[in-house]
């Protein structure tokens, strides 16, 4: 079973140099556009999914700036419709084409075959076809943008999205193709799991990263069909008028909520599970400490994608749903918050005595802790009936969000890129910069998302696009703080890709981690391993050792075997 | 101290009953969530001071699970967010249901206007309601979802086409006094459920009066003769008095309506049996027998029809009401 080879006709070009690795094994647009091979895949979703941020980034920042003044930046009547336009659209891409595939088909395609030391996925083909279904459904949106737009906001709430004339036909489509995108790659990351572990790796010797991609994997195939069939519902609706969500053919629009958010509210762990993964293996790694509380952990990757299926109502508290079905969810969403504090307090435990390296990735690591502490935290204003009641569908909203995705998610994943960067490009980049980048987004985010809370819960509500004077201070505030955040984004990047150019060679393994993709090269050779890995326990570093020749860690054939089953 | 800057920093001032109690759920909230973080951030930082890189330091081997204390981190959050919890949904069940005998207005939102309308037939676009008394809100939507949000008071509930929800609040403090808008600063009321393009221009001025006010204000904004012309007035009360029940103004004479029509009737002769007789007279429509018809309406009956109109005495219907009626029968042809 785990000898699928990603070979074809199309990839028979690449060379068997032992010093040619992914990168080099071949060239040509070609090779790149329908390589079966993870490591490219996972690199060419890196590439559009930057793309995607890049544009969703672009999107906010003119929100913040029109967002200046209360009668909007950029004029009064006119604007009213291209803010509303630019908010969807900024959630939209930021959503469905950035931060839902970013995690898992960028780095989990890369890194998940190495760790398990597999030479690719399950099913290769299916994996390309995810990638190439990405980008058929970018071009929808894309087509969205170009003719008349979008304004209903990524949620798509009907009856405004059956009545209104922007194109909700081609977004919709848009999120369709995707939803089979990422249902694709979460069915690849559940049958590489299960069937291609090699002998010597247990359940419980996998490195959390696995078990969050795998938790993940299980809500993509579970909750995504609930969105493809409700907006294909929603088409049906704009086109036929089949009357299940228009109340003026006695539908429903609550139903569609409850619709919507079956699926969305997972959706939201499809975006952190893996975030958190990444967090896990960096606290390890960075304080040569293995990680505090594993099985906890472990186990409560799949409890919080499981309990994720059961709070969806908990966006709908002011809707007119039953006061008891309020109360319910309620409770439910309390139950969900308590794995992911523990997890916290794990984490923090597993610097205790050890040795902090206080490289790039784990400054994000630290960072990721502060800002999604806060995120977590404000949660429970929401998640109790009474100040959400206040609090609902203002700026605190958005506020706890952002710090949820952006501090939590896109923190995580700028960490994850330039913990295995090395990895996939075979270069080290600057620490220095590395550090003043992350410092910057940091203080760049806090100065854009703190202010929010504070307007929010003083009753400035989201989604407009002009506001009473009273709010102005904090929207000054949060527009500078948007703009040194873009800076420090930006910043962050380069840092990356100048390091394409001039980063020393990176060694196999630079950081003294013990998890198995840091045993083959760096860049990884094609076929990702000359011999089968030995499966060792993830986080015993005991045997690795500082060699300043090459500037990495390598094993210590003599280091005592470690006691097995660690944890 | 600490908590006075929560206060001015966080909350719009509370002016309803239930306000205090949401503002204390969320300072309970926040400062134990204060806590924590300052625990986390607090540790991280000293972990980060204590252990890190440094030539000569190597970590030193700890256990990597304490159950003694995964228990202790896990048992503590769970008991507080219990408690969270349930703050949580007594308060919301309390703006849920709104107490018995409570005034009602109906507010009716949508694209991209509110109209609120009061039990004694007047109608306003700003909400207008009295201090210290609770106030039921009948809230409907006549096209897509909208919000209704009011800071001060802490409730929020939205407005879902074809379907009627609720919520409720009894303010605490007026805005001004006078039945004069300038008299006021009045409190914020917005839409929160996006809307569409003038989302962000649905928001009203909210002004809480002493009773006193509100009565006459609600009086006034009730009073349609001072503010229209007779003939418009007329129709409007015609129609919210009940006339337009049981007579019809398109000519209808069938049964369905109990009473004769009566649009092109003004000056008219017809048939009526005086009460105690047996054999018709015959009289004209004119202003006396319309007022006669309504305060006496079983006096002359026409032919053909029974007895049953209500009897409009003038505490149902004044004097000056029933002359702008008049107008309106005249005028409809
Ligand atoms: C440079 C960083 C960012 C800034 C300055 C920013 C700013 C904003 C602003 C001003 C809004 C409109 C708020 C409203 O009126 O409701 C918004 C909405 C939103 N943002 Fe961001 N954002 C940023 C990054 C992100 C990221 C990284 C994500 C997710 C990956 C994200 C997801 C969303 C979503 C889902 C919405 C809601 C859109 C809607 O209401 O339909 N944002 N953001
Ligand atoms: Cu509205």
């Amino acid at each position: 079973m785990s000898t699928i080879t990603p070979e074809t006709h199309i990839d028979s070009g690449h060379n068997d140099d032992p010093s040619s690795n992914y990168l080099t094994s071949s060239s040509g647009f070609m090779s790149w556009a329908f390589t079966l091979d993870h490591k490219r895949i996972g690199v060419m979703y890196l590439v559009g999914i930057f793309a995607a941020f890049f544009l969703g980034g672009v999107l906010a920042l003119l929100l913040r700036l029109h967002l200046m003044v209360p009668n909007g930046l950029f004029g009064d009547w006119v604007s009213l419709n291209s803010y509303n336009q630019l908010f969807t659209l900024h959630g939209a891409v930021m959503i469905f084409l950035f931060i839902i595939p970013s995690v898992p088909a960028a780095l989990g395609n890369f890194v998940l075959p190495l760790m398990v030391g597999a030479k690719d996925v399950a099913f290769p083909r299916m994996n390309l076809a995810s990638f190439h279904l990405w980008v058929f459904g970018a071009i929808f949106f894309l087509i969205a943008l170009v003719t008349t737009g979008l304004d209903t906001g990524w949620t798509f709430y009907t009856p405004y999205s059956i009545e209104t004339q922007t194109n909700v036909i081609a977004a919709t489509i848009g999120a369709f193709i995707l939803g089979f995108s990422s249902i694709f790659t979460g069915l690849n990351f559940i049958v590489t799991v299960n069937t291609m572990r090699p002998p010597g790796m247990t359940w419980f010797k996998m490195p959390l990263f696995m078990w969050a991609i795998y938790a993940t994997a299980i809500i993509q195939i579970l909750a995504t069909p609930v969105l493809g069939i409700t907006l294909l519902l929603l088409m049906g609706e704009r086109i036929l008028g089949i009357g299940i969500f228009d109340p003026s053919m006695g539908g429903d629009p609550v139903l569609f909520q409850h619709f919507f958010w079956f699926y969305s509210h997972p959706a939201v762990y499809i975006m952190i599970l893996p975030a958190m993964g990444i967090i896990s293996e960096l606290m390890s790694v960075y304080s040569r400490k293995p990680i505090f509380g594993y099985t906890f952990i472990a186990y409560s990757s799949i409890a919080i994608a499981l309990l994720g299926f059961l709070v969806w109502g908990h966006h709908m508290f002011v809707s007119g749903q039953s006061p008891m079905a309020a109360v319910i969810f309620s409770g439910l969403t309390f139950s969900v918050s308590i794995p992911s504090a523990i997890k916290v307090f794990n984490w923090t435990a597993t610097m205790y005595k050890g040795n902090i390296n206080l490289a790039t990735p784990m400054c994000y690591a630290l960072s990721f802790i502060f800002l999604f502490t806060i995120g977590g935290l404000t949660g429970l204003f929401l998640g109790a009936l009474a100040t959400d009641v206040h609090l609902h569908d203002t700026y605190f909203v958005v506020a706890h969000f952002h710090y949820v995705m952006m501090g939590g998610t896109v923190i995580a994943f700028v960490g994850g890129l330039y913990h295995w960067w090395p990895k996939m490009f075979g270069v080290m980049y600057n620490e220095f910069f590395g550090r003043l980048f992350c410092a910057v987004v940091f203080f760049g985010f806090n100065l854009t998302f703190l202010p929010q809370f504070v307007m929010g819960s003083r009753g400035m509500p989201r989604r407009y696009a002009t506001y009473v004077d009273e709010y102005q201070i904090y929207h000054v505030l949060s527009t500078i703080g948007a703009l040194a955040l873009g800076i420090g984004m930006v910043g962050a990047i380069a840092v990356l890709v100048i390091s394409l150019f001039n980063g020393r060679k990176a060694p196999a393994n630079p950081w003294g981690a013990a998890t198995l993709e840091w045993t083959c090269t760096s860049p990884p050779p094609y076929y990702n391993f000359e011999h089968a890995p030995h499966v060792d326990s993830p986080y015993d570093y005991s045997g690795l050792k500082y060699d300043p020749q090459i500037g990495g860690y390598v094993k210590d054939p003599n280091a005592p075997k470690p006691a097995a089953g660690h944890h | 101290m600490l908590s006075i800057l929560a206060d001015t920093m966080f909350f719009p001032p509370e002016r309803s009953t239930v306000a205090g109690s949401v503002d204390g759920l969320f300072d309970f909230i926040y400062y134990l969530s204060l806590f924590f973080f300052v625990l986390i951030i607090g540790a991280m930082i000293y972990f980060v001071l204590k252990y890190y890189q440094r030539p000569g330091h190597t970590e030193t081997p700890s256990p990597s699970h304490n159950e003694a204390l995964e228990i202790t981190w896990s048992v503590i959050p769970s008991i507080l967010v219990g408690v969270i919890f349930f703050f949580g949904f007594t308060g919301y069940l309390n703006v849920r249901e709104a107490p018995e005998n409570a005034y009602e207005i109906q507010v009716i939102a949508s694209k991209w206007n509110w109209v609120f309308k009061y039990p004694n037939g007047a109608e306003s676009s700003d909400l207008h309601i009295p201090v210290d008394r609770d106030v039921k809100f009948l809230l409907q939507s006549q096209d897509v979802l909208h919000s209704f949000y009011i800071p001060a008071f802490r409730i929020k509930m939205d407005c879902v086409p074809a379907r009627y929800t609720s919520t409720w609040a009894r303010a605490t403090h007026t805005t001004g006094s006078g039945i004069d808008d300038s008299g006021h600063a009045p409190l914020r009321l917005f839409c929160a459920e996006y809307c569409g393009e003038q989302h962000s221009k649905m928001h009203r001025g909210v002004f809480v009066h002493e009773t006193a006010d509100f009565d006459q204000w609600v009086e006034k904004a009730a009073n349609i003769l001072e503010n229209n012309p007779p003939e418009i007035a007329g129709e409007i009360l015609f129609k919210r008095k009940g006339c337009a029940q049981c007579h019809s103004v398109e000519g209808d004479n069938s049964a369905k309506y109990p009473g004769p029509p009566l649009n092109g009737q003004w000056g008219t002769e017809r048939q009526v049996i005086p009460r105690g007789s047996s054999s018709p007279i015959t009289v004209t429509m004119d202003e006396n027998y319309v007022r006669q018809s309504i305060r006496q309406p079983n006096s002359e009956i026409v032919v053909g029809r029974k007895p049953g109109m209500t009897v409009f005495t003038p505490q149902l219907l004044k004097d000056e009401e029933i002359t702008a009626i008049i107008a309106y029968l005249k005028s409809i042809k």
